[in-house]
């Protein structure tokens, strides 16, 4: 059995399977329609859909609830997530649980609205002071979006952090062909609550540095403290070098330590090929046509599928060089995740050429453009 | 009974001797203990600046965050957890930068309550003015006087649908009983209370308690409760209420195709439907898809159009494929179904690129005032003569040209359409066109 939709209504529908339970959002072409489904579907299950005045509002609304045991998710676009930038950070140093969709269009500024990109790629990693680690997700098609939104909810909870879906324009908004058991069936991750009868809770106690803590919920048996300011576990500003020394170890142990647990990558790899391209996001549809084509014709060529851009699966990416003297990455920017591949690459002793193919003028990257690289 | 809201082993408070800080927080201690709210119920969320130094002090649940965007997390919580009572401390430089939020929590009546610690400049920062700053009062960005117009915090929030606005000064006696009918007043409640900075404010502009009174009456700026309006609900609760019919409804959920057809088409066909907006070529592409997939095929379909709405030119790709497809973008058309001039004039380019294979579709009329160049078959369609509305032109097109080409049976098109939210008129208008049978060869 099949079914013809979108991948914004794949990543409402998972949202709604992963017990969101609070949307905020302000409207923005090609985000619009994900706000669109939460407003419309959220009541029904007792939740809460708001249309903010502004991205600031939207996202700040989402940290707030989910300090009060929300599931919540957002969803905007480059322009949106130049606004969520300071409350990134802020969901990053509170520990905040939180989904954040980005359907990519072509920048920068306005740029175009209704044109497909990639060019959020390193944006999403580096996009809030400070430097610390996120989790970016690239569903390539529509059925990604519904098992990588489920996905994110869940490394949220697990990380008690902000976790970005990188999609774009073409996949959201493009209806496509999905059999329906394409969806993966995820467990829905309960969220890890300090115990009630423990009497006093320390907000921010971690031991070793890479573990999370258990949150309490504002409302809940506990007194909880907040706070973007840097502090020390009881959750009170602190300039001690070893309290602060020791949060902000934290913040990044807690997912770099993790990389591997959280690397999702799909690898379609030949025996005896020479080639690898590496690519995400839709250009991942793209390069599979190319390498299909390609193998059709009798040539070995491997293919690697990057689902987590961050944190970089660098242990996957070097699995699949092995033998390999040439790697394509096409994506649809200047070469921002190719970067990644050439500094993971660095680090190896063979001589391996790194070619990108790229656009940056609205179009799709097409299967003959990758297979000329190929040649 | 709870004697203090203070929790004494932080104490004494960090302000500057003689800073209004202190007196607020302690007319809001006064205010809570009389209100004795379960501090596992309350939050108390704090903007940035000297009072964002403040939750360190109570024991409530505590929120601090960042500059001028407290309100949008107090509202958060109190949107997801409406029994909580959440109450938000801010400077006038957060009243600055996050003005914005104010109007908006002011106009959806939300219930926080929001305390303006308000000493007409930035404290932490150095005494810089503020949005409330008086004018001709002199800070070190405003050397020879600040030229700006004071905001008037109270009357802004007042104007804009706030339940409760009130302001006073922090020398005020009666200052608890107004911080405890505003965290008592269901609804956004805002109390703007002059005080001095004794950092920066006060010593360079002589500023004292008199001062504020006169700036305040120069100003007319009245004091005291400016607005209380009860004909308002608050808004989470609202939200509830006008959603509550809502709940449990079934949420969406996938649309299973089963096929009930199938296609002899061997391998993929790429069409383009290029059309105008408002003429439901979107809409006629989703029923072409579907009937493909009636008929087992695998289909994608992408629209282009301009940022307008009901302008412009319209724009479908879509691939009828017996397998999966990944790729969705067209560069190679095989069927081309140009209906309008806005259509046209967006694909003349890739018309010109066609194949001699490939075959346009195009509207009599069009192609009588707009010659093409193309190597592909040109296929005259009489849309016209059908007798009906052009929004129905590129249904009736599509069924014409299913039945030429036999991609798949026009019966799944048809079916597709007995699916869809006017399958009604749409067949209608498909039965009206076929009795004057357009034809296409």
């Amino acid at each position: 059995m099949k079914e013809f939709t979108n991948g914004a209504e794949a990543i409402a529908r998972a949202a709604l399977d992963s017990g969101c339970t609070f949307f905020a959002g302000y409207p923005i072409t090609p985000a619009t329609p994900i706000l669109l489904h939460m407003v419309e579907e959220l009541p029904k299950v007792g939740g809460v859909a708001i249309q903010g005045e502004d991205e600031i509002a939207s996202i700040g609304f989402c940290v707030g609830a989910a300090m009060t045991g929300a599931r919540a998710m957002t969803a905007t676009s480059g322009p949106g997530i130049s606004l969520y930038s300071e409350t990134i950070g802020l969901a990053i140093i509170g520990e905040v649980p939180l989904v954040i969709v980005d359907v990519q269009r072509l920048g920068p500024s306005t740029g175009g609205a209704t044109t497909v990109a990639q060019g959020d790629t390193q944006f999403l990693r580096w996009g809030t002071g400070g430097g610390y680690p996120v989790i970016v997700l690239a569903p390539t098609n529509v059925p990604d979006c519904y098992n990588l939104t489920r996905r994110a909810f869940d490394l949220a909870e697990r990380y008690r952090t902000p976790v970005f879906l990188a999609t774009d324009k073409e996949t959201v908004a493009s209806s496509v062909t999905v059999p329906l058991n394409a969806y993966e069936n995820f467990p829905v991750r309960e969220r890890t609550l300090a115990p009630a009868d423990n009497g006093t809770f320390t907000p921010y106690r971690y031991h070793p540095a890479d573990s999370v803590p258990p949150m309490a919920h504002l409302g809940g048996p506990h007194m909880v403290r907040f706070t973007g300011s840097s502090h020390d576990e009881r959750g009170y500003l602190s300039k001690n070098p070893r309290d602060v020394g020791a949060l902000n170890a934290h913040l990044a142990a807690k997912i770099d330590a993790h990389a591997d647990e959280i690397a999702l990558v799909e690898s379609d790899l030949q025996d005896g090929a020479e080639t690898l391209v590496i690519s995400y996001g839709l250009t991942a549809r793209s390069a599979r046509e190319a390498v299909r084509q390609v193998r059709a014709t009798g040539t070995r060529v491997s293919m690697l599928t990057v689902y987590t851009l961050w944190p970089v699966p660098e242990t996957a990416i070097r699995a699949a060089l092995t033998g390999i003297r040439r790697v394509i990455v096409p994506e649809l920017n200047l070469g921002q995740y190719r970067r990644e591949i050439e500094r993971v690459i660095g680090e190896q002793t063979e001589k391996i050429t790194v070619t990108g193919v790229h656009r940056v003028d609205g179009e799709l990257i097409t299967p003959d453009e990758i297979i000329e690289a190929l040649a | 009974m709870i004697e203090t809201y203070i929790n004494e082993s932080t104490l004494p408070f960090p302000f500057c001797p003689g800073c209004g800080h202190t007196g607020i927080l302690k007319a809001l201690d006064t205010a809570l203990v009389r209100l004795q709210i379960d501090p596992h119920d309350l939050v108390i969320v704090t903007d940035i600046g000297c009072q964002g130094l403040s939750d360190k002090f109570f024991d409530t649940n505590a929120f601090h965050g960042l500059h001028g965007r407290s309100v949008t997390y107090a509202s958060g919580i109190k949107l997801a957890n409406p029994d909580l009572h959440v109450i938000t401390l801010i400077g006038d430089g957060g009243c600055g930068i996050g003005g914005h939020h104010l109007i908006n929590a002011a106009r959806r009546n939300i219930g926080v309550t929001v305390l303006v610690f308000n000493n007409l400049n930035f404290g932490m920062t150095g005494g810089e003015h503020s949005v409330t700053t008086p004018p001709d009062a002199i800070t070190v960005t405003t050397r020879r006087g600040n030229l700006e117009q004071p905001l008037d915090i109270c009357g802004t929030v007042a104007v804009n649908g706030a339940g409760f606005a009130a302001r006073t000064t922090v020398f005020d006696k009666s200052l608890p009983d107004l911080i405890a009918d505003a965290i008592r007043f269901d609804g956004f409640a805002l109390v703007d209370i002059w005080e001095l900075c004794t950092a920066y404010f006060a010593p360079t502009n002589q500023f004292k308690k008199q001062s504020i009174e006169d700036t305040l009456d120069q100003l007319g700026f009245p004091t005291g409760v400016i607005r209380e309006r009860t004909d308002r609900p608050e808004y989470s609760r609202a939200y509830r209420a006008a959603s509550a019919d809502q709940v449990g409804q079934p949420t969406l959920a996938p649309h299973p195709i089963d096929p009930a057809y199938s296609s002899d088409l061997a391998t993929r066909q790429s069409w383009v439907i290029a059309g105008a907006a408002g003429q439901r070529i979107g809409s006629a592409a989703v029923l072409l898809c579907q009937g493909a997939i009636l008929s087992g095929l695998w289909a994608t379909q992408h629209n282009d159009y301009p940022v307008t709405v009901k302008t412009g030119h319209s724009v479908a790709d879509v691939i009828l494929s017996p397998d999966p497809v990944l790729h969705l973008g067209i560069s190679d058309p095989d069927v081309m179904v140009v209906l309008f001039p806005e259509g046209l004039a967006k694909e003349r380019a890739r018309i010109a690129r066609l194949r001699p294979g490939a075959t346009v579709y195009i509207t009599a009329d069009l192609l009588d005032q707009h010659p093409v160049e193309t190597a592909a078959r040109l296929v005259p369609l009489d849309l016209g003569a059908t007798g009906q509305q052009k929004s129905y032109w590129a249904l009736i097109a599509l069924a014409a040209i299913l039945r030429a080409t036999g991609a798949y049976p026009v019966e799944a098109f048809r079916a597709a359409m007995e699916q869809s939210p006017y399958a009604e008129k749409n067949l209608a208008a498909l039965d009206a066109a076929d009795n004057r049978t357009i034809r296409v060869e």
